[in-house]
């Protein structure tokens, strides 16, 4: 990847990052690990990979996104507003009632969002979904499939993985964003997950990559690596941080959905907000 | 016997926590109880469980149809298992598992489904369960209670410890109102009388019994004589209290967190229909329509599940 585009990449992730953190804050509370730890994937996506036309988000060539660990909204709906599918001020109407950004995304509510999650699985299965009917369409059109560590505790995700992968659904792109934690804490103490690797390499997933969470270059190079190889099933697995970007919350014990209500929680964000927003300030001069 | 309290502005424990004590508590007796949760323990207090009996917490992780059906092969070593999940995923999620390996099988599964119908708040309207009444009715042998306050909750929970089969109960979280004194007892299957009246008849169940109560109140300063039961076995029925109270009166009306097919509203017009009762009959509750994210509050008012919108319908019955 070359200079500019790294620069770039990694400044539109400091802005949903700084969105992210204002309206959880403005909320007073929220999942805000799971959002945080999908900050720099909702870049590469947004900032590169996708097809897409925000200006007309049911362009029929569009490549597809699901959010199956739905709870994460807030960092897709950050990415959405900063590509102008909606206003940014609509970010501060999350969870309000009548809005058009519930906790859980829902496709008949928010433009650029082509598929309701929330109920953690299912979004795998309308992901293989999608993909089947891109390819009986005769389509070259991408999905991406988001689905969480803990969430894999889900059975119906790997009812999928194999349809995936006996199916050569090349064009689902499967993320796992492995950040090591769930609701009741960390997935191996939960339910030991094991090998993530290994499991969806013996799963029939031939291309697996492992990269880091956070790696802008790194995540964009596997997603590359991904579209490229064409016949058989593809995973990449983010190995990340519940909570990253600010040290604060990758620490918090539980930091899964939290509430801004003692001044150490507020002082925490209200210091990330600051220090991301000089750092856009310096970036964009 | 149950006494209503003196102040129902007061709030009680919150509900969840309500389980979870209790179960614990009957858990240092009993030794066949065992709990089962599903990578919820932090959102509903079950930790003290994890706490207090390390052994009998099961996790399962976020897999609901897999504890279902570990909760019914708990129940064939003869265990009798409780488990919590949020109400969507403690039925429409995992119906099959509990109608088969569960009822069909005669085993033994007491089911918390939390948050029921505008209870789920911000979690929004992939999370409202509005049809796990009709869901749970219509499995056969299965009891279904929704608690109206943390007194009657709590004797719920100890009443289906002692209990054998598929049994359900709903209800919030968060604490919620008073209706019952301290030391209340109640009788499974038969609805509770708590306010005498001879022009309409309401019966409901769950949280909204106190809303009930406020309408009834507010009624009577306007003239009309409402009496209200709180029906909060949904099933088994209590039909001959309704063949009784109804005797009488110009109109009857339920009110319910759920929705107006399937529900209570359903299963009280069985009743009327079928004794060829024909009374002015309105089923008051969430009307036919998906659940949407906000405040409890705001949601209690954009369904007009509140206290004004009962009286407003009474009248219109009148
Ligand atoms: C079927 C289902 N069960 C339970 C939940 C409640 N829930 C929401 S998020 C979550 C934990 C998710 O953990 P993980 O997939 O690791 O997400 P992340 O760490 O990225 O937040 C749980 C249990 C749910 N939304 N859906
Ligand atoms: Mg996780």
């Amino acid at each position: 990847m070359d200079k500019v585009e790294l620069k770039e990449l990694t400044l539109l992730a400091a802005k949903i990052r700084k969105d992210v953190l204002e309206l959880l804050k403005h909320r007073g509370y929220g999942h805000l690990g799971g959002s945080m730890s999908i900050v720099e994937l909702m870049a590469v996506l947004y900032g590169k990979q996708l097809r897409i036309d925000p200006s007309n988000p049911q362009w029929e060539d569009r490549d597809m996104v699901v959010l199956s660990k739905g709870h994460s909204g807030p960092a897709w709906y950050s990415a959405l507003a900063e590509k102008g599918y909606f206003p940014k001020e609509k970010l501060m109407t999350l969870n309000d009632g009548g809005t058009m950004l519930p906790s859980h995304p829902d496709r008949t509510k928010t433009p650029g969002v082509d598929m309701t999650t929330g109920s953690l699985g299912q979004g795998t299965s309308a992901a293989a979904g999608i993909a089947y009917g891109q390819k009986l369409k005769g389509q070259d059109r991408y999905t991406y499939l988001i689905v969480g560590d803990g969430e894999l505790n889900e059975g119906q995700c790997w009812e999928a993985f194999m349809l995936i992968a006996a199916r050569k659904l090349n064009n689902c792109i499967v993320i796992i964003d492995d950040n090591k934690r769930q609701l009741d804490g960390y997935t191996k103490d939960i339910l030991n997950p094991f090998d993530f690797e290994a499991k969806m390499k013996a799963f029939g997933f031939d291309l697996v990559q492992k990269v880091k969470g956070t790696d802008i270059e790194a995540i964009s190079d596997a997603i590359d690596k991904a579209k490229a190889h064409k016949d058989g099933a593809n995973a990449i697995i983010l190995d990340g941080i519940k909570g990253a970007g600010v040290k604060y919350f990758e620490e918090l014990k539980s930091n899964h959905s939290v509430k801004f209500n003692n001044d150490e929680i507020n002082k925490a964000a209200d210091d990330a907000i600051a220090e991301l927003a000089e750092f856009i300030e310096k970036e964009e001069a | 016997m149950f006494k209503l309290t003196d102040d129902r502005s007061k709030k009680g424990t919150p509900l969840a926590k309500v389980v979870m004590q209790t179960l614990s508590d009957v858990m240092n007796s009993d030794d066949k109880v065992v709990f089962l949760e599903a990578d919820l323990a932090g959102a509903s207090s079950s930790t003290i469980i994890q706490k207090d009996h390390p052994d009998r917490f099961i996790q399962v992780g976020i897999a609901e149809a897999n504890m279902i059906g570990t909760a019914a092969g708990l129940s064939v070593e003869g265990f009798k298992p409780f488990v919590h999940t949020f109400g969507p995923f403690a039925t429409r999620r995992v119906y099959d598992q509990l109608y088969l390996s569960g009822a069909y099988a005669h085993n033994t599964i007491n089911v918390y489904g939390s948050d029921p119908g505008f209870c789920t708040g911000p979690n929004g309207g992939t999370h409202t369960t509005w049809e796990d009444v009709a869901l749970m009715r219509a499995m056969p042998t299965a009891v279904v209670c929704d608690a109206a306050d943390a007194v009657q909750l709590e004797w719920i929970v100890r009443k289906f410890a002692t209990m054998q089969g598929i049994h359900y109960f709903r209800a919030n979280r968060k604490d919620v109102r008073n209706v019952y004194a301290e030391g209340s007892t109640f009788e499974l299957g038969k609805g509770n009388v708590l306010k005498e009246g001879k022009d309409v008849l309401i019966i409901t169940a769950g949280q909204i019994v106190s809303d009930a109560l406020d309408a009834a109140e507010k009624l009577e300063a306007e003239g009309i004589s409402a009496e209200v039961i709180d029906m909060f076995t949904i099933k088994p029925l209590d039909a001959d209290l309704i063949l009784s109270e109804v005797k009488g009166k110009k109109a009857v009306v339920t009110f319910e967190n759920h929705s107006i097919i399937g529900g209570l509203g359903s299963a009280v017009a069985e009743v009327l229909a079928e004794h060829a009762i024909a009374v002015p009959f309105k089923r008051h509750g969430a009307n036919d329509v998906f659940g949407q994210v906000a405040s409890q509050e705001w949601l209690q008012k954009e369904f007009k599940l509140t206290a004004d919108d009962l009286i407003e319908t009474v009248k219109g019955l009148l």
